[in-house]
């Protein structure tokens, strides 16, 4: 184990941020008990919802399969403990338009009853590659750094490239979350474990383990693990502590130095990013054979009574887990699922954990920056966009709706990290109107696709009509050729026998 | 003085030629103008306008037959669009009344499977069988109320989409 190396890619922009880290780390991780009810959102990942394979009043066990994966994209979901499903409907959750989503509701019995395991596990570098991948799929995996993406897709659609580096994102540069700096400090083994896991999976000999500088307790415990291993396969690394060096992109550019392509993936420049949380998960289900039914999650903000890092069943409702540590304070007054920059408020503690929850975000009321008033086109957020963008320009373009223009601007490169807005003199909300604009695209593009499906469709049928018409005629001719060819016996024969059936008919 | 009115002289001459090519060139290709007007309508196919589907449409206001500002599901974006490429003046719609984005549903208790909607469908969105029940391939549905006239017992309605 060397020590860790600094020699990093340069990083446009970013800002440096009060980290807000120390109020929740300064306890050990603790378990939330099984809370009685659970409540499991069908579509926790990007991609097609899962289906539902169970029924209500079934009993399930933990970690039983309660719903499969479906779609080319998509994770199966699991029970987090066992009980009974109640019902599986509507539910609040915390989703960017806050329309309640589908979800599974068991009615645990407290017995915490566990599936029965076929046999011991067998150790991961006795399987193939492609097998591995195939039981990844099956765990539920998804990615656990906030965009939820199947992590066995994933893999699968990096093994079609040419793969450099394993990069583990250890980075969390989100002030409030301290969700993998904890688990970096209590489960570096199972974090390396899975970092182990992977190379063999996409069978390669190197990884970065990243870690931003202000995380020295997880840094010196990996180090610790890495002595242990003697894996020379792994890397540390460090990065400096700037907000968001944690993006995927933006952390392949500090440590490779090299610029993932505009609408590309990291994959295409040899890269392969996973957050430490994912390969901790990773692990526990090849290793354990326990799929993702639970994950660490930070409580915090001045609204709760103990700020801390709790390891909870996914499916368990923010008002338990706010229970569990210590009720809210007075100060209580907003509610985020996700850190401050990039998380989501929601209006109820209804909403269930799910498995991108890194954060439970408590606060008081933040006050108001000031009105919104015009922009005076200062140039402060192209000098923070990591993206390197023009925000003030695309915000231009976002109000006069000028789709082409937005897109010419790399619009669809924006990752929303909300740098932008907090330096924004004139208090414009970009990131909102960022997102909005994202969305009117993605709409317009769908209309468009519609249209032209339409077209086809009415193009076909037109042909179809008019073939079906010259093959009428083309019968009637050949009708009117028998009738004349027959001769004028024939002819006669045939009105008669129509007179009569309109006769008949009368 | 001379060189100077011979320099303009030549320009103007240059230009004119060159305009007269391309006078001559772009109203050469109506069916290309035709495609691209076609692909600015929404392709409802709701024959609002008069004519039976947008091609048709198209290709009539490419021929100066028929106003800009016909199509109602494409509202006043479209007749800007339109405006936009044909270099005409932006007027008022015709006729306000945008659909917004419904599909057709029909009751399919009530449905008695005539199959005169499934004949009536522009872009084949409706299955089903004589004398058996009708359903609507929603996905496939651009919401052209073209079906509602047709059935007998009036079990179709539309519906808004999400």
């Amino acid at each position: 184990m060397s020590a860790p190396t600094y020699d990093l890619g340069k990083l446009h922009g970013g800002l440096r941020l009060d980290a807000h880290k120390s109020q929740s780390t300064t306890q050990p991780i603790m378990d939330v008990p099984v809370p009685g009810q659970l409540v499991l959102p069908i579509s926790q990942h990007v991609g097609d919802p899962a289906q539902p394979v169970v029924g209500i009043g079934e009993y399930v066990l933990k970690g039983q399969l309660i719903a499969e994966a479906h779609g080319t994209l998509g994770a199966p979901i699991h029970a987090s403990s066992s009980g009974k499903v109640v019902s599986i409907e509507p539910w609040p959750v915390a989703r960017r338009f806050g329309e309640p989503a589908p979800c599974i509701v068991i009615e645990c019995d407290g017995k915490d009853r566990p599936v029965e395991l076929a046999e011991i596990a067998p150790a991961f570098d006795e399987l193939p590659p492609d097998v591995l991948l195939q039981k990844i799929l099956h765990g539920g995996i998804v990615g656990l750094g906030g965009a939820v993406f199947p992590t066995a897709q994933k893999l699968m659609q990096a093994t079609t490239c040419e793969l450099d580096y394993l990069l583990l994102n250890g980075v969390e540069c989100e002030p409030y979350i301290s969700c993998d700096d904890v688990l970096m400090r209590e489960r570096a083994a199972q974090v390396l474990g899975g970092a182990q896991i992977l190379m063999h999976a996409l069978s390669l000999d190197r990884c970065y383990v990243v870690v931003e500088s202000d995380k020295p307790e997880a840094l010196h415990r990996l180090a610790e693990v890495m002595t242990e291993l003697d894996d020379k396969r792994l890397i540390l690394k460090l990065v400096p502590t700037i907000y968001p060096s944690g993006g995927e992109d933006q952390l392949v550019q500090l440590v490779t130095n090299l610029e993932v392509p505009s609408g590309g993936l990291p994959s295409d420049i040899g890269c392969l990013v996973q957050n430490v949380g994912t390969a901790a998960a990773i692990h526990d289900w090849i290793h354990d054979q326990e799929p993702l039914i639970s994950r660490i999650t930070t409580i915090t903000g001045n609204g709760v009574a103990a700020p801390m890092n709790v390891r909870a069943r996914i499916g368990t409702t923010v008002a338990d887990v706010v229970n569990f540590v210590g009720g809210y304070t007075e100060h209580a007054s907003q509610l985020i699922m996700g850190g401050p920059m990039t998380g989501k408020s929601v209006n109820t503690d209804r909403v269930p954990l799910v498995k991108s929850t890194n954060c439970v975000l408590i606060m008081s009321e933040t006050p108001s920056p000031g009105p919104e008033i015009a922009c005076i086109r200062c140039g402060d957020c192209a000098a923070v966009c990591p993206v390197q963008l023009l925000p003030q320009q695309l915000f231009w373009y976002a109000c006069a709706d000028d789709e082409k223009s937005m897109r010419s601007y790399g619009l669809t490169d924006c990752i929303e990290c909300g740098c932008c807005d907090l330096v924004c003199p004139s208090h414009i909300p970009l990131t909102a109107d960022f997102r909005k604009a994202k969305a009117r695209i993605r709409e317009l593009a769908d209309e468009k696709a519609r249209a032209v499906r339409a077209r086809q469709r009415f193009e076909a049928r037109n042909e179809r009509l008019e073939r079906d018409k010259l093959q009428r005629e083309r019968e009637l001719a050949r009708q009117k050729e028998h009738a004349q060819a027959a001769g004028p016996a024939a002819i006669a024969e045939i009105l008669k026998r129509k007179q009569q059936q309109q006769e008949d008919e009368d | 003085m001379w060189p100077a009115v011979f320099t303009i002289a030549a320009i103007a001459l240059i230009a004119g030629l060159g305009l007269s090519f391309a006078a001559r060139r772009l109203p050469s290709r109506p069916g290309e103008l035709t495609e691209q007007v076609n692909e600015l309508l929404p392709q409802t196919q709701c024959a609002q306008c008069g004519y039976p589907g947008c091609r048709p449409y198209a290709e009539a206001v490419v021929a100066d037959e028929a106003p800009i500002n016909l199509c109602a599901p494409g509202g006043d974006e479209t007749v800007r669009r339109l405006a936009d490429l044909l270099g005409r003046d932006v007027i008022a719609l015709a006729e306000v009344a945008p659909i917004g984005h419904s599909v057709a549903f029909i009751e399919e208790s009530l449905c008695i499977g005539c199959t005169h909607c499934r004949s009536a469908c522009p872009v084949d969105a409706i299955v089903g069988a004589h004398q058996l029940m009708h359903t609507v391939i929603q996905s496939e549905c651009t919401g052209c109320e073209l079906c509602i006239a047709p059935c007998p017992v009036d079990c179709i309605s539309m519906r808004s989409t999400p």
